[in-house]
């Protein structure tokens, strides 16, 4: 096996879990922690029961990445057994301004993990919640978003409970292996505890580097607040207000198409964009 | 027949005694080494035993003198008695003092069951029960034996039934007073007792010193424990500490959280420390058990976990998190046993450690990483309250002659107001000060005590980086949290101020005339003490001085001063908020009530806010710098001046020195 493979395969009897953790961003501060949602989906992996946690980033490897990173490695507090905790966390180490994608899906390929479970979207960088879908289309395994809860494994698939809006839930059973994401809507996760945090094993693999060249042209700039559309209620009592702050925003415009073909599907889409304005029409 | 039988009691019980003694001392030295002086604590002992633990006993005067009876005479009547009895020694200069020392053990152990006859709550029973009986048996019997070796009664008296009869009698004492000092009895809070003395790791108190700043952990050693999580991580002196414990209750007796009925008994954690440094159960326990925890289910040993988790252990966690660090317990410990130390120390292992702190003090401490003030605020927020009143800029000025410390105080709308009165006074008084503005940060009071000892240290560390920057002649701070923090723990990490209380600085004030009062117009006013400010830090008399000054008749709280009982705000305990039967801070109020005043002085947020909390109708609760705030004489151009002057200039730090 050569040096920078760093982790390894789950054993045959327990189902091999990897988290895909990135370094996150306070949202006032600014100042690295670990990112919320990839925190919520460790605690998810360490609710499954016989499993073997893997916990994955790819990215720099300096001082204050690490520090944060360390903040999942802190996860250790309700089990007291702590059999389910990842031992170390692999850091693969990538070049600023790298792209990831083809570092985790070779390090996802090595380690053959049936499930694999990351945030929705990372705190920094480019944020746009594409690399879990990339990965899956490279990888050619199923994905679900928004998952709150693992409900049960057995023979190679997962029976898992989606969160919809307005605290509803979706039960779906998924084909394992998959990639599953997990939003604010999932448990949030256990503290970190120092001494575990910085005792924890950090390793490091050398990967080769991707530059991401379409990145390197953007332009970035801080955001600005947007406006926000005013929401005028002009009600007479307060029944009225309170019927108008509570009751579900009506999609009028909205239809559903079930059953279509992709192109029938894209062309509503198309259209919706350019009624929009976001597309020129 | 007794010249045979007794020297082979007493040589036997002193052999015993000895095997017992090197096996506690075994125990104790389980626990992590302690930097204290050897020869130094030993020969300290005679003065720390007379004159600083005499002193907190004597705060009972029944059980003082009492004990000064029987300990006194024991102390005397036991080596005499090894000479006279154990070596035949038939000296009247040894039979007739050995004589007067058993007589006067033998009184002091009648007052002893007197009080036993009908003991209060606090006091412990079970073997605690047969400790009078046993020192009559001791004294007495040694009395007895002495008489005809001292002449008074012919040798041959009373014959062998008698002979035997007089030594079970002083078997049993012999039993109870040497083999129990050291086989775990009653009487090992002497044998503990005087080491600890000895070897207390906060020497500094003795002598009428103070020292109450939490000892830091070494972080940068990795094989350091973080914390208590088995007894065997405690210091080797904070288990004999443990040990010396007589169960007197006087702790459980002030404690608030015990007379909430919130899970804790100080002297209960003691005798589960003890139990956890022996190894056993918690059965032969025979007081007060933790409100809502029956005796008898938990178990430790030396190198097993403390905090319940699956199943039992030593001490459930709910029992920790219901100190509110007041330190009344340590202040009435007549052992002078560090109470709060051991706390902390246990809170430290389930939050560094285990990372099970409660969900709140969790989220305290999230924020407190995140934004360095414990409710997430951001911190470009901080000087939101004084943006009306152009206060000069540490970064600006570099240099004053008092830094003001705002504390997390700054962003409670009730604390405002005090923040707000206090500027004024230090303007009226023309006081040259300043403020750090958005570079202070939360003094790590509350991480440390939540037990997240990291985040303390980070904070105090960024913190005194910050204040060297700058000079100034003193910290001025409305917080005695902060206060405390900043003058007692953060020398430990290399920053030393001067740090005054604002009563303190204000009654200085008043004192050299700087301000024009107004008497205080209003009804009789009482003073409600922080523990923070008085046992903390022994400021009982200037918050009185301030009042006084201002021409309020004061009435005082039965408990108050060193006594005064704390408002429930204190060492996390409010934000971890562990269900009792009542609130601390109602207790508070209905001492406050019983004085039948209508204004409650207070020098403290935290208690602000807890005794604020307590629903209307109750006193008005006010900050001494809204009182002297109120009865400022309204010097209207000097305050107008000093406004109008820096609202025209655009940088104090012109006026500073032009002041200068």
């Amino acid at each position: 096996m050569p040096p920078d493979v760093l982790v390894e395969s789950a054993p045959a009897d327990r189902l091999g879990i990897a988290v895909l953790v990135s370094v996150g961003r306070h949202p006032l501060t600014g100042r690295t922690r670990r990112a919320d949602q990839d925190a919520r989906a460790y605690e998810l992996a360490l609710s499954i029961a016989g499993a073997c946690t893997a916990l994955l980033h790819a990215g720099q490897n300096d001082a204050e990445n690490e520090l944060a990173l360390r903040g999942y490695l802190g996860m250790v507090g309700a089990s007291e057994s702590g059999e389910n905790t990842a031992e170390r966390l692999v850091v693969i180490e990538q070049a600023i301004g790298a792209d990831v994608l083809p570092a985790l899906v070779n390090a996802l390929r090595e380690l053959t993990p049936e499930l694999v479970l990351c945030g929705m979207r990372a705190e920094t960088g480019e944020g746009s919640g594409m690399l879990p879908y990339l990965l899956a289309e490279w990888l050619g395994w199923p994905i679900v978003s928004g998952v709150a809860q693992v409900e049960s494994v057995s023979d190679g698939v997962a029976t898992l409970l989606q969160a919809l809006p307005r605290g509803q839930r979706r039960r779906l059973s998924v084909r394992l292996p998959a990639i599953v994401t997990v939003d604010s809507a999932a448990p949030g996760a256990r503290p970190s505890a120092f001494g575990p945090a910085r005792r924890g094993g950090l390793a490091v693999s050398a990967a080769a580097s991707m530059p991401d060249e379409a990145r390197a042209e953007w332009l970035t700039t801080p955001a600005r607040k947007r406006p926000r559309r005013l929401k005028i209620i002009t009600a007479l009592s307060a029944r009225d207000r309170f019927k108008a702050a509570a009751a579900k925003t009506q999609g009028g415009g909205g239809k559903v198409l079930t059953g279509v073909s992709p192109e029938i599907g894209a062309e509503a889409i198309q259209a919706l964009l350019k009624e929009e304005g976001v597309l020129p029409s | 027949m007794l010249e045979i039988i007794l020297p082979i009691l007493i040589f036997t019980a002193l052999v015993l005694a000895i095997i017992g003694a090197a096996r506690r001392v075994r125990l104790w030295r389980q626990g992590r080494p302690s930097d204290v002086g050897f020869f130094s604590g030993l020969t300290a002992v005679p003065r720390r035993y007379l004159v600083d633990l005499h002193c907190v006993v004597e705060r009972d005067k029944y059980i003082s003198r009492t004990h000064v009876a029987t300990a006194g005479g024991f102390a005397v009547a036991a080596p005499v008695a090894i000479a006279v009895h154990g070596l035949g020694l038939g000296s009247a200069w040894l039979t007739w003092p050995l004589l007067a020392a058993t007589l006067c053990m033998f009184v002091g152990s009648l007052f002893v069951a007197l009080r036993r006859r009908n003991p209060p709550a606090r006091l412990s029973k079970g073997p605690w029960m047969r400790l009078p009986k046993s020192l009559v048996a001791f004294s007495l019997g040694v009395f007895v034996v002495t008489l005809p070796a001292a002449g008074v009664v012919p040798a041959a008296i009373g014959g062998w039934v008698l002979a035997v009869l007089l030594a079970a009698v002083v078997a049993w004492g012999l039993a109870e007073m040497f083999l129990g000092m050291t086989w775990g009895g009653p009487m090992k809070h002497a044998f503990a007792g005087v080491l600890h003395l000895a070897f207390h790791r906060r020497p500094e108190r003795f002598g009428g010193g103070r020292s109450t700043g939490l000892k830091a952990l070494d972080l940068a050693d990795p094989q350091a424990p973080l914390g208590a999580g088995k007894p065997a991580d405690f210091t080797w002196n904070q288990l004999l500490g443990f040990d010396a414990c007589v169960q007197c209750g006087r702790c459980e007796a002030v404690c608030p959280a015990f007379a909430a009925g919130q899970p804790l008994n100080p002297k209960k954690l003691i005798q589960d420390m003890v139990v956890g440094l022996a190894g056993g159960s918690d059965a032969g326990y025979h007081g007060s058990p933790h409100p809502g925890k029956p005796v008898g289910e938990h178990h430790g040993a030396l190198d097993e976990p403390i905090i319940v988790r699956e199943g039992k252990a030593l001490v459930s966690a709910e029992t920790l998190w219901s100190c509110t660090t007041c330190r009344a317990c340590v202040e009435e410990c007549p052992m002078m046993i560090e109470h709060v130390d051991a706390i902390v120390d246990m809170r430290r292992h389930i939050t560094l450690e285990l990372g099970v702190t409660p969900r709140r003090g969790v989220e305290v401490i999230e924020n407190l990483i995140a934004t360095d003030n414990p409710n997430g605020f951001a911190p470009d927020s901080r000087m939101h309250w004084a943006a009306d009143l152009n206060l000069p800029l540490m970064a600006d000025v570099r240099d004053a002659a008092v830094l003001l410390w705002i504390g997390d105080g700054a962003f409670d709308q009730r604390n405002q107001r005090t923040l707000r009165a206090l500027v004024r006074i230090l303007r009226a008084a023309d006081v040259d000060f300043a403020v750090l503005g958005n570079d202070e940060r939360d003094s790590g009071d509350l991480a440390r005590r939540l037990g997240d000892e990291a985040t303390f240290q980070s904070l105090a560390r960024r913190n005194i980086a910050t204040l060297s920057q700058y000079g100034f002649g003193c910290i001025l701070t409305c917080d005695p949290h902060s206060l405390h923090v900043l003058k007692n723990e953060y020398p430990e990490l290399g920053g030393s101020y001067q740090v005054y209380h604002h009563s303190t600085y204000i009654a200085e004030l008043l004192a050299e005339g700087r301000m024009e009062i107004s008497p205080w117009k209003g009804d009789k006013v009482t003073y409600h003490d922080p523990c923070y400010l008085g046992r903390y830090n022994g400021e009982y008399d200037a918050p009185r001085n301030v009042l006084k000054a201002l021409g309020m008749e004061l009435v005082e709280m039965q408990r108050s001063g060193s006594r005064s009982r704390c408002c429930g705000g204190g060492g996390g305990a409010a934000i971890i908020d562990i269900p009792g039967k009542r609130r601390i801070p109602d207790m508070r109020m209905d001492d406050i009530r019983e004085t039948g005043v209508s204004v409650v002085a207070v020098g403290c947020p935290q208690c602000t806010a807890m005794l604020e909390g307590v629903v209307e109708p109750r006193p008005e609760v006010r900050d001494i710098a809204e009182l002297v705030a109120d009865c400022l004489v309204p010097s209207a151009q000097k305050d107008q001046s000093g406004r109008k002057d820096n609202a025209g200039q655009p940088s104090p730090a012109v006026e500073i020195l032009a002041d200068a």
